[in-house]
């Protein structure tokens, strides 16, 4: 039980925390802007296959810089020639210009790469094992990712509440118009917030390509958990986003590792269930088969519920 | 309801269009005789054009109950699949039930698939309309994750991967009906789809349907004038779903197998795309993407790999450029085909046609070359591409698209200019003749 509880604690961390990469740009994104950016998961996906490409060409660790760049000047270049054509016809239109663009990325994706997996493994350099618990070895990327996401994390924070630049952010944030009014150029700032939104989405595609299998549907098996995270943790709160991905991380991989129903429950009470009861099936259903539901689960009734999230100054 | 009272209050403004005439009753006469004659079309008179045919009325009516939402609530959903999907279940368990001897004709299903889609409507709506906007958007995109992974949790009511399948011959005939041939079929369907499409059409001249566009434009003034927006919301959200179940009846029958993508989030996003193409300030703009996108889909995917890729630049250039959609355009062009400045538009456009077909035939080559490098390398690298043969492992394709690419658009700029002068005349002359008649 103890050997179960550790391992997967350990592993709801890593999960965590490469959701929080993977959010982090996004909570920025949309409390600052209000656009739900379906393309986020596909710029992620951007990255881990830039980073296969680039780890050819160059060798990993310059490929570590490199492919965050190139997405960070595919997020400005989608703001500033994308998004800020449709801004004035509302949130709609920006809704479905970003969904039309995340079809399109993955397109394009498959039109350059090929359909299947590419084969985009760890490199020499950190596939090591870091240590044993119970007989599991922790492979030294995870352990990277890891340093990478509560770097970025501490980075960000300071970089927010320290940098003028940071506060300016930090305001715009709440208050727009006001920003605007003072005479910051609020445009620009939403080009900088959304290139640094998608270099920080490319950064996690390096380590999550690593995880995940690269390949053209990773942006669609990655996409709707972001958008639960940031609602999850509130609007404009990065702390919020940090707590929210370590606490969807960790619960979900309790579940998988969770054998039993709501059978077992009932028999620890005394209680049979027939076979042949009218709703046996719904008893019968595993944790683990139920996992996959579970963020979603959260999202609806945090929407319900608490629309501004666990940390959220306004709601959604 | 308590709101029910509010809804049907008969002081308050409602605008009142004019009556149903001949006119009215004279365009869906048009359309149900359109309908009847299509499957005889040289092209569309074998079993493939019959299942194309029928197709593409299943998405019409899906597509024209997810406007119910988005062009007259102002409703952004991602999760529409859902009512399509589990009206889809439900008419094919009925199905099944008919099968083992239930004396029901099997025409009559769909209407099973409008009742689930309906208490799904209800019981979804109830949670999700409180609010619209980007709250809403996020909730049907949650709900429609949740039931699509639910349905792999309950593999005796959804049947896991492979779906649940029925026989739709294996039923008491009605009027000797017995949808052996998908010809039958698509009489079924298109009837459906008529009568779906004019309880659509009506619905949006009701008091009810009125006070949907009100609560898309401005919620809060409705609120002031005594409605509650979340509930007229919720009311649409409900037929929505209805009309979204009666869809997914039909393709339970055109099918005979009802599977996981049924409910799955690629279907609530085709049905989005069908219904924004089209374009969803009209009422038949949704019609009009449905038919379009369906054709492209089964006429496009047996030419290209990269079909999807088409659709999505389509959609994209909707958006940016044509906002009001493919009905938009057409609707456009109407209100100045009688101005004195209409013949220069047109000329304006053929002079515009080139450069824009060298920078669609210049991206149309890349995409295909690129395509046949990454997806369908074992068929070598000579492509045929309109009759020329191109041998792909040398650099000249490759720059030969790229230089009809850029020259086009190069030219294609320049030439713009000329197209909105005469658009600008156009509309001038429309606009001085509405002040001056």
């Amino acid at each position: 039980m103890l050997e179960l509880t550790a391992v997967s604690l350990l592993n709801g961390v890593v999960y965590g925390l490469l959701l929080f990469m993977l959010t982090s740009g996004l909570t920025l994104i949309f409390s600052m802007m209000g656009v739900l950016n379906f393309a986020h998961a596909s710029v992620f996906m951007l990255g881990a296959y830039f980073s296969f490409q680039f780890g050819r060409w160059v060798g990993f660790w310059p490929a570590l810089v490199l492919a965050p760049l190139a997405c960070g000047l595919i997020g400005a270049a989608i703001e500033r020639y994308g998004l800020r054509r449709v801004h004035p016809k509302g949130h709609v239109a920006e809704i479905l210009f970003t969904f039309g663009l995340a079809y399109l990325i993955e397109e394009v994706v498959t039109m350059l790469w090929g359909r299947n997996a590419v084969a985009n493994n760890v490199p020499e350099i950190i596939d090591f094992s870091l240590f044993t618990l119970f007989g599991t070895s922790f492979p030294a990327y995870k352990g990277l990712m890891m340093a990478i996401s509560v770097a970025m994390f501490i980075g960000l924070y300071q970089g927010l509440k320290r940098t003028r630049i940071g506060l300016i952010i930090q305001a715009a944030l709440t208050h727009p118009q006001m920003v605007g009014a003072l005479g910051h150029d609020v445009p620009g700032l939403f080009v900088l917030v959304f290139a640094i939104g998608s270099a920080l989405a490319g950064l996690a595609g390096v380590i999550g390509g690593f995880m995940w299998l690269t390949q053209p549907t990773l942006a669609h098996f990655v996409g709707p958990i972001v958008f639960v995270v940031v609602v999850v943790g509130g609007l404009g709160s990065l702390a919020g986003a940090l707590i929210a991905s370590m606490f969807i991380g960790i619960l979900q991989t309790f579940a998988v590792a969770v054998d039993s129903s709501l059978l077992d429950l009932l028999r620890v009470f005394g209680v049979a269930v027939d076979r042949k009861s009218p709703f046996y099936e719904l008893y019968s259903i595993k944790v683990a088969t139920a996992a996959p539901i579970v963020p979603y689960l959260l999202l609806v009734l945090m929407l319900i519920v608490r629309p501004r999230g666990i940390l959220g100054t306004r709601d959604v | 309801m308590k709101n029910g009272s509010t809804l049907a209050a008969p002081s308050l403004p409602v605008t009142v269009t004019r009556k149903p005439d001949l006119r009215t009753y004279g365009g869906w006469l048009a359309v149900a005789v359109v309908m009847a004659l299509l499957p005889h079309v040289p092209g569309l008179n074998a079993d493939f054009g019959h299942s194309l045919l029928s197709q593409m009325g299943i998405a019409a009516v899906f597509a024209l109950s997810y406007n119910m939402l988005l062009g007259q609530t102002g409703l952004l959903s991602f999760g529409h699949a859902v009512y399509f999907g589990l009206g889809g279940y439900a008419a094919i368990h009925l199905m099944r039930a008919i099968n083992h001897g239930l004396p029901i004709p099997m025409p009559l299903v769909p209407l099973a698939g409008a009742a689930a889609g309906l208490l799904s409507g209800i019981l979804f709506g109830a949670v999700s309309t409180r609010r619209a906007g980007t709250i809403f958007a996020l909730i049907s995109l949650g709900i429609g994750e949740l039931v699509y992974a639910s349905t792999f949790m309950l593999p005796a009511l959804f049947g896991g991967e492979e779906g649940i399948t029925a026989n739709r011959t294996r039923a008491p005939a009605l009027f000797g009906l017995t949808l052996g041939s998908q010809l039958e079929v698509y009489y079924v369907i298109a009837v459906w789809a008529l009568i779906a499409a004019m309880l659509m059409r009506a619905f949006t001249r009701t008091p009810l349907g009125r006070m949907c566009n009100a609560v898309r434009d401005n919620p809060e003034r409705a609120e002031f004038i005594g409605y509650n927006a979340q509930h007229v919301r919720f009311f649409a959200f409900a037929f929505a779903g209805m009309f979204a179940g009666l869809a997914g009846g039909l393709h339970a029958i055109n099918y005979e197998i009802v599977a996981a993508d049924a409910i799955g989030a690629q279907r609530s996003g085709t049905v989005l795309l069908m219904a924004y193409i089209g374009g969803v300030t009209h009422f038949a703009g949704p019609v009009v993407g449905a038919i379009t996108l369906t054709w492209l889909q089964t006429s496009l995917s047996a030419y290209t790999g990269a079909w999807l890729l088409y659709i999505g630049l389509f959609f994209m250039a909707i958006i940016l450029f044509a906002p009001s959609g493919l009905a938009g355009l057409i609707a456009m062009h109407r209100a100045i085909v009688r101005t004195r400045a209409f013949p220069a538009v047109l000329a304006s456009y053929f002079v515009a046609l080139v450069p824009a077909l060298a920078m669609g035939a210049g991206a149309v080559l890349l995409i295909e070359m690129c395509f046949r490098v990454s997806t369908e390398a074992e068929r070598g690298t000579q492509l045929r591409f309109l009759a020329v043969a191109l041998d792909l492992s040398t650099p000249w394709p490759w720059i030969g698209a790229a230089g009809l690419l850029i020259v086009g658009f190069a030219a294609f700029r320049a030439k713009r200019g000329r197209v909105v002068a005469a658009w600008a005349r156009a509309t001038d002359e429309v606009a001085v003749e509405r002040t001056h008649p």
